[in-house]
């Protein structure tokens, strides 16, 4: 009898041990989220724009077909869920994708949603339709699709070229949303309708963002919140100040640095902050038609003086990723592994070694101590691209290298580099999503718009294509990382680290979850809620 | 006086005639354009795209029709559209306008008011501790810049009183409205404030040198008839100019101002609107900025002319 007693007891007891803690509480209904927002929105039209910026406000507008399950962590095939659609299917050959349709969905004004819309999106991106985008960032992803048709209202179906088993993990996208056949482009940009769990309620230009509940969303139940307001602040010291004094609920995802984050907790030691890959890395561009870095020994030089730690002690407080073209693992699912790593020429451990053999190449090519070469190292004027400019002259100069940083404004960095108006530069590349159809499709294969340097390696290609077609993962792995290899072997465009950023909420804010390989494709907010 | 007025009013139209210019030329001169801006984020140019978008917007035509489209739309009312937000220049000026009027009318109340007094003070009172403890604070006003100072208020008052007073679209009260304002118009007249208090100390220092001055105190005028009565007033004359001057400054003082109090202002929209060279928001704005100043430059002309019949004989 005691025993029974002890026993519950002791339940009782864990019981509200879990109760106190809150890991049973149930989601509350109500209440307006506090976002702080960086700033940098063109337009509302995520379809036209290429920065989180616009994904994170206006992503809770819309529904994808698919998407990313948004309380886990790492985007991957398993984590798709359905959206918009309730069901897809490939064909035995696997160049046709179907979905069927969720039915009873309607858009904000009321209108029904069809098959119809599904289309029309489509067309919209691959330049099929007579209203036009302003932007069209996202064409090259569905380079692969010939047609998208409709069967009936609740079906439609995707024709591909050729097998390409990723495509899902592209239209579960952030980046994806279906839009409207009965809303224009230009509408779409200023006032966005969509089916999502939130209402476009007012952006102003530079200040504030509103979205409300919605309804009448097809998802019962969701979402929690009432709405969400945004305020856009682009200074970050007076942002980290604003949530410690409690102005606002939650910073902008992932736009924190490690110090920015250290000094946010040291004020407020009740902030929940998560430090995450963005899967941005940064790299190495050098115009492979200019001489002398026509040179491979050059190039191969440059690459072997670079000391990725130092880079990632410096500006990371050591909580970077060293890695190739693709997000390195745990958090990445396609990256080289540490193994692999260590067999690339510059990413072994004695950097002294990789110098002397780099300074070697650069004596082979005619320079040398009484010799140097010099160049000027072209970059971006923001913190985030000048900060790891100014390490890598410093790592430069050990290999007879005297660069002069060259601060190009914003607006003249990509037309510069796109016209191949630099020698050497140092770049941001970020991936929407984790997969490598998007990174290699986009930044090496031959001709391609965001292939800088202008890489381009016809044997490499094809693998491109198998990789892409491949279903089976473990071959696809194996695929990409010999891929991944071979292009920071060339020199494609040296990866110099994986950067990670922070992200903070006040504790009350319940069902956040910080995507831990994109940063685009976790801003839905459905399941968000206020715990006050 | 009628040929004084016409000479200065056609003066100044002519000055705005050749503002619009320098403006428009500027703009066009400096590298890239807002479509570049626009393509930025995708991390490539397309184009034909590129090219569209500068058809639609009008940025194919030649430079002379550009320019003749907006003083054209100017005269008629009419500033154009974003190019960026695609909303009419107007509806994104007209509601920052107030914003930035009030605090710029708060810090240039700020600076009279902490700047003038204070200078008299320091002047009465030359070679006291209170004396060098003014000139130490006016020194400091001059060498701190308004955002760093800025910033050391908003850690400040998070520190001691765990709220923050940056901009709120919709304040709770008017203490709230008050502080919203009046820290960031501190911040910024701060440095006004310094130089006015420096140069009224100056300019007193020199009349209280005066035969007048030892003449009034000889017959027995009172140390407060001395100061106020006939050295401020003579004093101030340099002090009331600065001040005009120091009106038209304190737009460079609100830009950052406006960024680190997150303050929707015009200051901060201009320096937006340069960044994506959004050619319409920076044209209008600079030339509404411009009239004022030309206005208010016209006004102190014909109050001179008023004041002082040489110069108007001079001229």
């Amino acid at each position: 009898m005691n025993r029974d007693y002890r026993f519950a007891a002791a339940a009782t007891a864990l019981l509200l041990g879990i109760y106190a803690t809150g890991a049973v509480s149930a989601p509350k209904y109500g209440g307006i989220l506090k976002m702080e927002h960086r700033g940098g929105i063109a337009s509302a039209s995520i379809l036209e724009e290429a920065t989180f910026s616009t994904v994170v406000p206006f992503m809770g507008i819309f529904n994808n077909l698919v998407m990313y399950k948004q309380d886990v962590a790492q985007n991957s095939m398993d984590s798709i869920v359905p959206d918009l659609a309730t069901s897809w299917t490939w064909s035995p050959d696997r160049t046709k994708l179907t979905f069927e349709l969720r039915k009873g969905v309607k858009w904000h004004d009321g209108v029904p949603f069809t098959a119809k819309d599904v289309e029309c999106t489509f067309n919209l991106i691959m330049g099929k339709s007579q209203d036009k985008l302003r932007k069209n960032p996202r064409k090259s992803w569905y380079q692969n699709v010939n047609d998208v048709v409709t069967n009936g209202d609740y079906e439609v179906s995707f024709i591909l070229k050729r097998p390409q088993p990723a495509l899902i993990a592209l239209l579960a996208s952030g980046y994806s949303p279906i839009y409207p056949c009965h809303v224009s482009a230009a509408q779409m940009r200023t006032h966005p309708i969509g089916t999502g769990p939130f209402k476009f309620v007012e952006y102003k230009t530079n200040q504030s963002i509103k979205v409300v509940r919605n309804p009448d969303y097809w998802k019962k139940g969701r979402p929690y919140l009432d709405g969400i307001d945004y305020t856009i602040i682009h200074d970050v010291s007076t942002s980290v100040l604003a949530f410690v004094a409690g102005k606002y609920d939650m910073t902008f995802p992932t736009n924190l640095t490690i110090a920015e984050v250290k000094d946010l907790k040291k004020q407020d030691p009740q902030a929940v902050c998560k430090i995450e890959p963005d899967n941005v890395n940064t790299n190495l561009i050098i115009n492979r038609d200019s001489p002398p870095f026509n040179n491979p020994d050059i190039r191969k030089a440059m690459a072997l003086t670079l000391d990725r730690k130092a880079f990632v002690d410096i500006l990371f407080e050591g909580q970077a990723d060293i890695g190739g073209a693709m997000l390195p693992p745990p958090q990445g699912i396609w990256g080289l592994t540490p193994e692999i790593l260590k067999t690339i020429p510059g990413y072994g451990p004695d950097v002294e070694k990789n110098r002397a053999e780099a300074r070697k190449l650069m004596e082979k090519a005619g320079y040398g101590p009484n010799n140097r070469l010099k160049i000027k190292v072209s970059t971006r004027n923001l913190p985030v691209y000048r900060d790891p400019a100014v390490i890598l002259i410093d790592q430069l100069k050990q290999i007879y290298i005297d660069g002069e940083l060259d601060v190009v404004e914003t607006a003249q960095w990509f037309p510069k580099i796109a016209r191949k108006d630099y020698t050497v530069g140092l770049n941001l590349t970020g991936n929407a999503v984790d997969d490598p159809d998007q990174a290699f499709y986009e930044n090496y294969a031959c001709g391609s718009q965001r292939n800088y340097t202008g890489y381009c390696n016809k044997d490499l290609q094809k693998l491109f294509d198998q990789q892409s077609m491949e279903t089976d993962k473990a071959k696809r792995q194996k695929l990409v990382w010999e891929i991944d290899k071979q292009l920071q072997e060339d020199m494609a465009r040296p990866v110099i680290f994986h950067a990670r950023q922070g992200t903070c909420w006040q504790p009350y804010v319940k069902g956040v979850t910080v995507m831990v390989n994109s940063t685009y494709n976790g801003y839905r907010y459905e399941d968000v809620w206020l715990d006050k | 006086m009628v040929t004084y007025f016409v000479r200065r009013l056609l003066l100044m139209l002519l000055t705005l005639f050749g503002i619009s210019v320098i403006i428009f030329a500027l703009l066009r001169i400096v590298p890239g354009n807002v479509v570049d801006i626009l393509f930025d984020a995708a991390g490539f140019v397309d184009a034909a795209d590129k090219a569209k978008i500068e058809a639609d917007l009008g940025l194919d035509k030649p430079i002379p029709v550009q320019y003749a489209a907006w003083i054209s739309g100017l005269a008629h009312g009419d500033l154009g559209y974003s190019y960026v937000s695609e909303k009419p220049a107007l509806e994104e000026i007209l509601p920052r306008i107030p914003i930035t009027a009030r605090l710029a009318g708060m810090a240039l109340a700020f600076s009279i008011l902490f700047g003038v007094p204070l200078g008299v003070l320091s002047a009465v009172k030359q070679n006291t501790a209170l004396d060098y403890v003014l000139r130490l604070v006016s020194l400091s006003g001059l060498s701190m810049p308004a955002f760093w100072l800025g910033l050391l208020l908003l850690m400040a008052f998070v520190a001691t009183t765990g709220m923050i007073p940056i901009y709120s679209q919709a304040p709770k009260s008017f203490w709230d409205s008050l502080l919203m304002y009046s820290v960031p118009a501190a911040a910024v007249g701060f440095r006004s404030s310094a130089l006015i208090m420096r140069l009224t100390r100056s300019s007193m220092l020199e009349v209280l040198r005066q035969d007048y001055i030892r003449t009034a105190r000889s017959k027995g005028a009172s140390e407060n008839s001395i100061n106020y009565r006939h050295a401020l007033r003579n004093a101030m004359l340099p002090v009331v100019t600065v001040i005009g001057i120091e009106a038209a400054f304190l737009i460079g003082g609100l830009i950052v101002t406006e960024t680190v109090f997150n303050i929707p202002g015009i200051a901060r929209f201009l320096v937006e609107a340069i960044r994506l060279r959004d050619y319409p928001i920076v044209q209008n704005l600079v030339m509404f900025i411009a009239v004022i100043v030309v206005a208010v430059n016209f006004a102190v002309d014909i109050l001179y002319a008023a004041l002082d019949p040489r110069i108007r004989y001079s001229n």
